[in-house]
C-alpha cells in the first residue's frame, strides 16, 4: 500500500514543482505589475504545495529529504505530467495551461479532503482554498479575454487548441490505480477527469469558446511514467543549479 | 541588450521594444481602483492602497494578492478611484478652525475622576486575589 501512496503523493509534488517554477519564470516579466505579482505569488503557492507533499513522503512515508527529493533525481524521476514542464513564452498559452490544469487541481484537493489516507487529507484541507483562488484569477482572465477584442479571442482559442490535448496527460492511469480506489485513498483519475471535463466543457462554452474535441484528446503521453518531453532536462538544470553546486549544505 | 538574468535575454526585448513601439498607448491605461481590506469579521474595511485593473472584478482578483497575501484577511472590498468623492484640497480652510473648537471634544467631564477610582478599585482587589 505504501507504494501506492508514493506514486500518488511523488506525481502530484512534482506537478506542483515543476509547474511552480514554469510559472516563476514570469516573475519581473509579467503582462502588468499586478498580473505580474498574483502570477508569481500563485508560483510559490505551488512550490508550497510541492514542499508540503515531499515533507509527507519525507515524515510519514521514510522517503528522503525534500530539497533532495526536489533537486536530486534523474529527469526520468519525475512523475510530472508533460503538461506542465512545457516551455512558454506565449501567455495565451501560460494563461490557458494554469486555467486547465488547476481546475483539475482543484477537484483533486477537493476530493482528497476525504482521503483515508490522514495525512494527504489534511493537507488538501488546508490547500484547497489556495487553489480556490489560482481558478477564480484564471476564470477572470479567460472570461475578460474571450469578451475582448478579436485578437484575445482568437489568442485564447488557439492557446486552448494546443493546450487542451496535453491537459490528457494530467490523468494519466498510475500502476496502482485499483488499489488507490479500493483503499478509499483517491477517487482515480478517470472519475477525476470526468469531474474535470464536467466542469470546463461549461466554463469554455460559457465564455463562447470552442471546446476542443474531448475524445480524440485523451492520449496520455506517460509523464506519469518517467517520459518527458525535451523541456523538462534543461529546467531540472537551471531549477538544480544552486541546490548540486553544493549538496547538503543549508541554506 | 543582455542582462545578467538568462530570462531577460531569452525574452529577446529589444525585438519586441521595436516591434511593439507602433502600438504604444493603445489600451495601455487601466483604472485605478482603490483597495479596502478587513482583518476581522466585524472590524471597519480600512483603505490599503490602489491597484490598476480592466474591471472591477480583476482589481479583486489583483488586491488579494497585492494586499490579501502578508496580512490575516477575512473580506476585501475595491472601487474604482474615480467613482470616490472627495473636497478639493483648495477648500482645506473649511477644516481650519477645528482645533480651536475645544468645545466640542469630549473632554472634561467630572465622571472620569470617578470612573480611574473605580478602576483603581478593581485592581487593587483583584491583586489581593
Amino acid at each position: 500500500m505504501t507504494n501506492a501512496i508514493k506514486e500518488l503523493i511523488l506525481k502530484m509534488a512534482d506537478d506542483a514543482l515543476i509547474f511552480g517554477h514554469r510559472n516563476s519564470e514570469w516573475t519581473g516579466i509579467g503582462p502588468t505589475l499586478e498580473e505580474d505579482i498574483a502570477f508569481s505569488s500563485m508560483a510559490q503557492d505551488k512550490i508550497g504545495h510541492a514542499w508540503a507533499l515531499y515533507g509527507i513522503l519525507n515524515q510519514h512515508l521514510g522517503d528522503k529529504e525534500p530539497d533532495t527529493l526536489a533537486f536530486d533525481r534523474k529527469a526520468s524521476d519525475y512523475k510530472c505530467c508533460q503538461m506542465v514542464t512545457f516551455f512558454t513564452w506565449d501567455y495565451a498559452f501560460a494563461l490557458v495551461r494554469h486555467f486547465l490544469f488547476d481546475h483539475a487541481e482543484y477537484l483533486r484537493y477537493s476530493s482528497l479532503a476525504n482521503s483515508s489516507y490522514q495525512p494527504l487529507a489534511q493537507l488538501a484541507k488546508k490547500i484547497t482554498g489556495e487553489i480556490k483562488y489560482h481558478i477564480l484569477h484564471a476564470d477572470t482572465w479567460m472570461q475578460s479575454l474571450a469578451n475582448g477584442s478579436e485578437e484575445s479571442q482568437a489568442r485564447l482559442q488557439s492557446a486552448l487548441n494546443e493546450v487542451f490535448p496535453l491537459a490528457a496527460g494530467i490523468f494519466e492511469k498510475g500502476p496502482f490505480e485499483n488499489k488507490l480506489i479500493e483503499q478509499g485513498i483517491f477517487i482515480g483519475e478517470e472519475a477525476l477527469r470526468n469531474n474535470w471535463i464536467e466542469k470546463t466543457k461549461d466554463l469554455i462554452q460559457s465564455m463562447g469558446l470552442q471546446i476542443p474535441d474531448i475524445e480524440q484528446n485523451s492520449e496520455a503521453p506517460g509523464g506519469r511514467y518517467g517520459h518527458h518531453s525535451e523541456f523538462l532536462q534543461p529546467l531540472l538544470d537551471e531549477m538544480s543549479e544552486v541546490f548540486l553546486s553544493e549538496p547538503g549544505a543549508s541554506w | 541588450m543582455s542582462s545578467l538574468d538568462p530570462r531577460i535575454n531569452r525574452l529577446d526585448l529589444l525585438r519586441q521594444e521595436q516591434n511593439a513601439s507602433a502600438d504604444r498607448g493603445k489600451n495601455e491605461n487601466w483604472p485605478a481602483f482603490e483597495v479596502f481590506h478587513q482583518a476581522k469579521r466585524g472590524q471597519h474595511h480600512k483603505h490599503v492602497g490602489t491597484v490598476h485593473a480592466p474591471d472591477a472584478q480583476m482589481a479583486l482578483v489583483f488586491a488579494k494578492e497585492q494586499f490579501g497575501r502578508r496580512q490575516t484577511c477575512v473580506n476585501m472590498w475595491v472601487v474604482k478611484t474615480s467613482d470616490i468623492i472627495s473636497f478639493s484640497y483648495n477648500d482645506v480652510d473649511m477644516f481650519e478652525t477645528t482645533p480651536g473648537k475645544l468645545h466640542r471634544e469630549a473632554t472634561g467631564y467630572k465622571l472620569r475622576d470617578k470612573v480611574e477610582k473605580y478602576k483603581q478599585q478593581q485592581r487593587k482587589k483583584a491583586d489581593k486575589k
